[in-house]
């Protein structure tokens, strides 16, 4: 199953090559969309509810387009609609309520939400996004997802009898948003799972969840799985046998020290590999990143590889982020052209498996 | 008859507005971490907060009063952080949680230090608690596993140094009725043989420096038989249990080996906001009594852990809930 990889190929791609660029998801906000989530959130201003809404559809109008002007294959908006990758979607779920912030170092607070009723799918989460997106983008559009192991070990349980049941029934909201997003036109969706890396023994609870999570997804939608910041070869190979195409995963951030834990059992599906570190403010040069890619391609043959930055990159400057996204394709274009050249030799043997695998 | 006391381990939550205030004052980068020198505004705001939580103890009626530990920034490792001898790197996972602190790396012998946990207990006793107060500690097998020793060479030297530390710490505490020393490395980094002996050995050693009723508390699941019987041989008054974690393995432990006069037991859960009922609380105690088949001097009725992972409210809901079974005892008795 490596999925249905040729429609995001742009119509006037230069190269017969095709390595797939796009990004993991949040984007920096513009500052004057900060301010504006300020004024919202304050009720003395003169500032509501149709002020917040343009302001996120002017946010996201814009970083969609900027994705564009970098020449990403797969774009989304940069998340300019979310505020934070748990507490967005609880508070869109039934069952969930809010009662203050936690520690998780220092003076950095996370409004950890809690279950305390059973979670049902209350208001749409993505579709609005996603169609916003979709309508002013002239690239095909990836839509990134909270998984549910992730939702689920980052929240109070007070209902369920342990965290996996918790995440199971979250797998299955999780699933109809996703069937509610295919209906809307989506045709990319990236699950986002940071929490497997801290418990990696837990795999097998996030693979039950991704068979709850494809369940009725037609074939010809791509699905990838996020991971990032933990010990992979704790979770590979196990982790190929779950139902989804791709596998995005940061390893410039370690300077691919880790890169060996996937060549020594064969991957079998598509690899996105992180080829940006999202938490270094310098902009990597075209060269630098060429050989990022070149390691990918140790892993992966070029039909199978996709060039991401390692994680979302909202913590940078705006600027730097750009630079990072400009470079990174330029340095796939490249890439694609030596190859094309057969100037390129280091390219691994997998076999090519197929979508009915 | 048993009797109930309430209490917590400590290193409570910020109440709000001093999470705001202390992170406009400190910062919210690693370097602006708590260092043992701080400002005259962030002292005072220390005070102000300290004794906030100091009320909320004795309103919900505590049978022991702690300071709260809100300068620890890095948790059970602050006594560490804050040493001269020490310095903070990276930030590093804290346990099996998602919470981080700074690696504490030793560099130089771990002399007396001027008490920094002395100092806000003695804030505590001078000014608001009469009575109950109750000082908590990391135990030495603990904060000699969170941190890094790059001058000691040895483990068991480190081990040792760590102790007389925490000794010297002991030896400066105002009058406290009951020390918790917190021991969660006992169950999430089970000792070696030979190890487990040592790690007994160094809790004997602060405990031996108490006036006081000391408490080594375990947390995060139950502790492994072997290191269990050493730790039985240390001078404690209670061995602490986390009955949320796991039950059925410490009640095994205690049939086979017995336990001290008195025992505390976590049955508060302090990384839940569901919180329990007075009657839930009291059914846990009286569950472990008859599997232990044992009537106890004294029970501390305690959260399971630290409870600096609730948000507020649930955390001042969780006091109230402990207070109120240990006065449900009393009502029955």
């Amino acid at each position: 199953m490596t999925g249905p990889r040729d429609q995001f190929k742009p119509a006037d791609h230069p190269n017969d090559h095709f390595l797939l660029t796009t990004v993991v998801g949040s984007y920096p906000k513009p500052k004057w969309h900060d301010r504006a989530r300020e004024l919202f959130a304050d009720e003395d201003a003169d500032f509501g509810e149709d002020e917040w809404e343009e302001s996120k559809d002017d946010a996201s109008r814009l970083i969609t387009h900027e994705h564009e002007r970098a020449g990403l294959d797969v774009i989304c908006d940069g998340e300019m609609r979310r505020n934070e990758m748990v507490e967005y979607f609880a508070h869109r779920i039934d069952g969930y309520e809010f009662n203050g912030r936690v520690k998780v170092w220092g003076h950095n607070y996370f409004d950890k939400p809690s279950v305390a009723d059973e979670v049902e799918y209350g208001e749409q989460w993505l579709v609005e996004e996603f169609e916003f997106t979709d309508e002013v983008a002239e690239r095909p559009v990836k839509v990134p997802i909270t998984g549910p192991y992730t939702l689920a070990n980052w929240s109070f349980n007070e209902v369920y009898d342990n965290e996996e049941q918790l995440a199971y029934e979250l797998a299955d909201l999780v699933n109809e948003e996703i069937e509610a997003l295919v209906e809307a036109g989506a045709r990319y969706i990236q699950i986002d799972e940071p929490a497997l890396a801290t418990t990696p023994d837990d795999h097998a609870i996030v693979g039950e969840c991704l068979e709850r999570i494809v369940d009725e997804i037609p074939d010809d939608v791509r699905l990838g799985l996020h991971v990032c910041y933990g010990d992979y070869s704790r979770i590979y190979p196990e982790i190929l046998d779950y139902p989804v195409h791709e596998y995005d995963l940061e390893l410039a951030n370690g300077d691919y020290d880790q890169l060996d834990v996937f060549k020594e059992h064969e991957f079998t599906k598509d690899f996105a590999m992180g080829v940006l570190d999202a938490h270094t403010a310098e902009v990597e040069s075209v060269e630098e990143i060429k050989e990022n890619i070149k390691k990918g391609l140790e892993v992966v043959p070029p039909e199978r590889l996709t060039v991401s930055p390692d994680c979302g990159v909202k913590l940078l400057p705006r600027e730097v982020a750009y630079g990072k996204m400009e470079n990174m394709v330029q340095a796939a274009r490249e890439i694609e052209e030596e190859l094309d050249a057969g100037e390129i030799d280091i390219v691994a043997s997998g076999t090519q498996a197929h979508a009915d695998d | 008859m048993t009797q109930v006391i309430a209490t917590t381990p400590g290193l409570f939550p910020l109440p709000d507005w001093a999470k705001d205030e202390l992170a406009d004052l400190k910062g919210h980068q690693k370097t602006d971490l708590i260092s043992g020198d701080e400002s005259g505004e962030v002292v005072a705001a220390y005070d102000e907060a300290r004794e906030e939580v100091i009320s909320v103890q004795q309103d919900a009626g505590l049978d022991r009063v702690v300071e709260g530990q809100l300068r620890w920034d890095d948790m059970l490792a602050h006594p560490l952080a804050v040493h001269d001898s020490v310095e903070t790197k990276g930030i590093v996972r804290y346990y099996d949680n998602n919470n981080f602190y700074r690696e504490p790396v030793v560099q130089g012998a771990l002399s007396a230090d001027g008490g920094d946990v002395a100092a806000d207990l003695g804030a505590a006793a001078a000014d608001h608690v009469d009575s109950g107060l109750q000082a908590v500690l990391p135990g030495p097998y603990s904060l000699a596993d969170l941190a890094t020793d790059e001058h000691y060479g040895d483990d068991a030297a480190f081990l040792d140094a760590i102790a007389d530390f925490l000794v010297e710490e002991v030896k400066s505490f105002p009058d406290v009725e009951t020390l918790f020393l917190l021991e969660p490395s006992l169950v999430e980094n089970a000792p070696e043989d030979g190890e487990d002996e040592r790690a007994a050995d160094a809790i004997d050693a602060v405990a031996s420096a108490a006036d006081a009723e000391v408490v080594a508390h375990t947390y995060w699941g139950a502790i492994e038989e072997k290191a269990y019987a050493h730790l039985m041989d240390a001078d404690v008054d209670a061995i602490g249990f986390d009955l949320v974690a796991n039950h059925d393995q410490t009640v095994y432990n205690v049939q086979e080996y017995g336990t001290k006069d008195d025992v505390a037991l976590g049955v508060v859960d302090g990384q839940n906001t569901l919180v329990e009922s007075p009657e839930t609380i009291r059914d846990r105690i009286d569950w472990f009594e008859q599997q232990t088949n044992s009537t106890y001097d004294t029970v501390y009725a305690t959260a399971n852990t630290e409870t600096f992972y609730l948000p507020v409210n649930k955390f001042e809901d969780k006091l109230r809930a402990l207070a109120n079974a240990a006065d449900l005892e009393a009502a029955e008795a």
